[in-house]
């Protein structure tokens, strides 16, 4: 006879308690949320960045900027070491993964090579005739690399963190790729501006002795450099320095930095301290070179060229150029963050106002409780009290959704709200088959007790079987689709494997407890 | 009164007899979608082609005119503005700009100032061209596994050749879902690859129960000639098919008018797939079944789930 185990039946109505445990935090507010008992779950469904607006920025380390300025850097090291040791040379430069130098006297090649390859553990030093290449190792290139995107990915943190943005998500993605999620935030632009500037302070003297003309018509003399800067001349073109290439203080010495007015002038100025070590150099600089202009130097650009008034010797000093109130704000933000190791791109930026968001959400339940009504009728329409039961499985059904989505922690978004709309008209396909397939059997006279048996045994491979290939759609959008595609992909998978649930084990419980209790001639079918 | 029956229970309708014209009807649309989408070309969203989308609303009904001269204006190349939804709302696209990731933030900002402070900016998507290059990829890699996959399901669970029918009728509502996406000029995007492969999963859904009657008949019908059992499949499976597709069209339905313009053009691609997906299942995937050369006979016991089956049936 029909026979529903016990302990199956305590499972089944164990498992839609707890499915609804976990999806009624999600309909309250916070505060009921929070005051929920600890022994039950009060967790909301988490909502993508398209449904509680936000901005999501996927940034590109540009790792290969990290390798290119060590490889100069050593360059620099090399040119210093070659003099000192008076070798004459040739062709310095950076090739690929390699600083590369000509030395000019062959009887000399032996004397560089031992000396320059004492520079660097981390490269390779080989020999082509008389030209000597010191090439990086694949695993340092590598642990740069990885080290620069680590960096990077803390320093977009703390500049993230200092604009006061709650909650946000910074994570590696890949290689070297970072990718910052900001909930609430409607206009991402400063923060894109923030993380659009690499950040490096350096502070250099102003070559006097050469005129910016001539260095602009082509004569750069070495050791020096053509910038550009904020300062517009009275021709409307951008103002240039000629600045000394050696760096007289670099900006990773600061400890501190604040916005700030000045107090003779009342313009916005941005305040700063070195740690001691940066105090000490800045001091001495300052002492030996008072009278001369020097230049402040941010991402190549020149920021400000005052005047060495006095030594400065307190270790903190003051930028003046022209600000506004938001960018001095915005320059002593990065400079507190610190400066990035290498310069990131936006590859990619979706953001959504709160509006929209919030239009979304209401557009979605709209959808759903009409969407669920239409089937619910239509279902009780065409199968009676069989339907009324597939009715009661769907509403479970999606009671277990949310209950799974809030539980697993996923995050819902719109294309999510549709995967679970569209579950609910997939989801009575499984009693649709079982139903249909019962008629059938009454068709071919079997009593109903059998007829219900007999059709709910055969209609399980087709449940399965049809489930399983969706399922399959489910599951590679999931691992190829990306931001709220991936929402949707989890909403239909998680819609599959619960309409499965409700579908064989709850509908089938209902129809059988039925059964039982009523011992019924024909079924209302 | 309660418990209609959407067709009548003895109904037999001749589907495998007029296989011919379905499959010239197919035969059609498919080569008018191919040629559709090797001629006109899909509307690629930016997703694909890279860009800028930027959704906004303006306190009154926007000027479209006057905002389309004023970002014409700033040499960003094609900009298209349309309404979108109500008269207050605007969408903006942007194409790729030259120059790389930086090029598109500059356009970005550049926007920004030349609509003034006093809308309000609902969405601003930029997608620069190494990801559209990635997601473009991603979604081509996701609908061909995802037919490959089901194909080695199907394979695996009946027989080949059921395999391969499945994935003639799959083939068939991918490619005329494309046409249909090319000759309405709609908007070509993430979320319709996303819409693409649930008309694939609900395709092979609906194929899958039709087979399964096919190879229940099979092992039934020994003698009974292949195109009458096929018939017989089908019309044994009618009301269900209809059924289901009924329900869900009835919860799109709802999605497509209810749900916002966002999602509209992905809810109208799914009423599509629901429709050609059942047509498909019912009129190409079962006839082409009569030229695979079936085995008879053994008729294809069913694999695999015997064992569970026998598991979730009752106790008798």
């Amino acid at each position: 006879m029909f026979y529903f185990a016990k302990w199956k039946m305590v499972l089944v109505l164990a498992i839609c308690a707890l499915g609804l445990a976990f999806a009624v935090p999600t309909f309250l507010s916070r505060d009921q949320a929070n005051a929920v008992p600890a022994w039950l779950p009060n967790q909301q469904i988490s909502l993508g960045l398209d449904l509680q607006g936000g901005s999501h920025l996927l940034l590109e380390v540009d790792s290969k900027a990290v390798i290119r300025e060590y490889l100069e850097s050593l360059v620099d090291t090399m040119r210093i070491e070659l003099r000192k040791a008076r070798i004459r040379y040739q062709g310095l430069g950076v090739e690929g993964n390699a600083a590369k130098v000509t030395i000019k006297d062959p009887a000399k090649t032996e004397q560089a090579r031992q000396l320059l390859r004492a520079l660097d553990a981390d490269t390779e030093t080989t020999t082509d005739g008389n030209r000597i290449f010191l090439t990086l190792t694949e695993k340092t290139i590598r642990d740069r690399k990885v080290a620069a995107v680590q960096q990077s990915i803390e320093i977009v943190r703390r500049r993230v963190d200092e604009t006061g943005t709650r909650e946000p998500t910074i994570q590696r993605q890949g290689d070297d790729r970072i990718l910052v999620q900001l909930p609430g935030l409607d206009d991402p632009e400063r923060i894109k501006r923030l993380l659009g500037k690499t950040a490096k302070m350096t502070f250099h003297l102003i070559d006097n002795r050469n005129s910016v003309e001539a260095a602009m018509a082509g004569r750069v003399p070495p050791g020096s450099r053509l910038l550009s800067s904020d300062d517009v001349d009275p021709n409307g073109q951008s103002r240039m320095y000629l600045i000394r290439k050696r760096v007289m203080v670099s900006g990773d010495t600061l400890i501190d930095s604040q916005p700030s007015t000045d107090g003779r002038t009342n313009e916005p100025v941005v305040t700063f301290r070195f740690d001691t070590a940066g105090a000490k150099r800045f001091g001495l600089a300052t002492s030996k070179n008072v009278g001369k202009l020097f230049a402040i130097v941010l991402d190549g650009k020149v920021i400000s060229a005052p005047v060495i008034q006095e030594p400065i010797l307190g270790g903190s000093g003051q930028i003046s150029g022209s600000f506004t109130f938001q960018s001095a704000q915005d320059l002593a933000l990065l400079l507190r963050a610190g400066a990035l190791p290498a310069p990131l791109t936006i590859l990619e930026e979706r953001s959504v106002g709160p509006g929209l968001g919030a239009d979304s959400i209401a557009a979605g339940k709209i959808a759903s409780i009409l969407g669920m009504i239409a089937v619910l009728v239509f279902m009780a329409a065409a199968y009676g009290l069989f339907g009324f039961m597939a009715d009661v499985a769907l509403v479970v059904n999606m009671v277990l959704i949310l209950g799974v989505l809030s539980f697993l922690q996923a995050t819902l978004t719109l294309p999510g709200i549709a995967g679970i709309v569209l579950t609910i008209g997939m989801a009575v396909d499984a009693n649709v088959l079982v139903f249909e397939r019962i008629r059938e059997e009454v068709r071919s006279g079997r009593t109903p007790i059998s007829a219900v048996d007999t059709g709910y045994s055969r209609a399980f491979t087709t449940i399965m079987d049809a489930n399983l290939t969706t399922l399959i759609a489910a599951l590679l959008l999931y691992v190829f689709g990306s931001g709220p595609v991936r929402g949707f992909a989890v909403t239909l998978s998680i819609g599959i494997v619960t309409s499965m649930f409700t579908a064989i084990m709850l509908t089938r419980l209902l129809v059988v407890t039925w059964l039982r209790r009523t011992k019924p001639e024909a079924l209302p079918l | 009164m309660l418990g209609f029956k959407l067709v009548p229970a003895n109904i037999n309708l001749q589907f495998i007899p007029k296989k011919k014209v379905f499959f010239v009807f197919s035969a059609l649309l498919v080569l008018v979608s191919v040629g559709l989408f090797t001629i006109k070309g899909l509307n690629y969203g930016i997703d694909f082609k890279g860009g800028i989308m930027i959704e906004v609303r303006t306190p009154e009904a926007a000027p479209i005119g006057d905002m389309r001269s004023r970002l014409s204006a700033l040499g960003l190349g094609e900009v298209a503005l349309q309404e979108f939804g109500q008269p207050t709302d605007v969408l903006i696209r942007i194409q790729r700009q030259a120059g790389g990731e930086a090029a598109q933030q500059v356009a970005v900002a550049k926007v920004k100032e030349a609509l003034g402070p006093e809308v309000q900016y609902r969405r601003t998507e930029f997608v620069g061209p190494k990801v559209s290059e990635e997601l473009f990829l991603d979604g081509l890699m996701a609908v061909s596994f995802a037919i490959l996959a089901m194909l080695v399901y199907i394979w695996f669970r009946f027989e080949w050749q059921f395999g391969l029918g499945a994935v003639t009728a799959l083939v068939h509502d991918v490619l005329t879902t494309i046409g249909l996406f090319a000759v309405l000029d709609l908007e070509f995007n993430l979320s319709t690859v996303a819409a693409i492969l649930t008309i694939a999963g609900y395709s092979i859904n609906d194929t899958v129960v039709v087979y399964d009657r096919v190879r229940e008949n099979l092992r039934k019908f020994k003698k009974l000639p292949l195109s009458d059992l096929l018939n017989n499949s089908i019309n044994q499976t009618l009301s269900r098919t209809l059924m289901t597709s009924l329900t869900t069209l009835l919860a799109l339905l709802s999605l497509y008018f209810l749900g916002g313009e966002v999602i509209r053009d992905f809810s109208f691609a799914m009423i599509w797939g629901v429709i050609i997906g059942t047509y498909s299942s019912i009129c190409l995937a079962v006839p082409v079944l009569l030229y695979l050369n079936i085995r008879r006979g053994r008729g294809g016991e069913p694999k695999g789930w015997k064992q569970a089956e026998e598991a979730a049936s009752p106790s008798s």
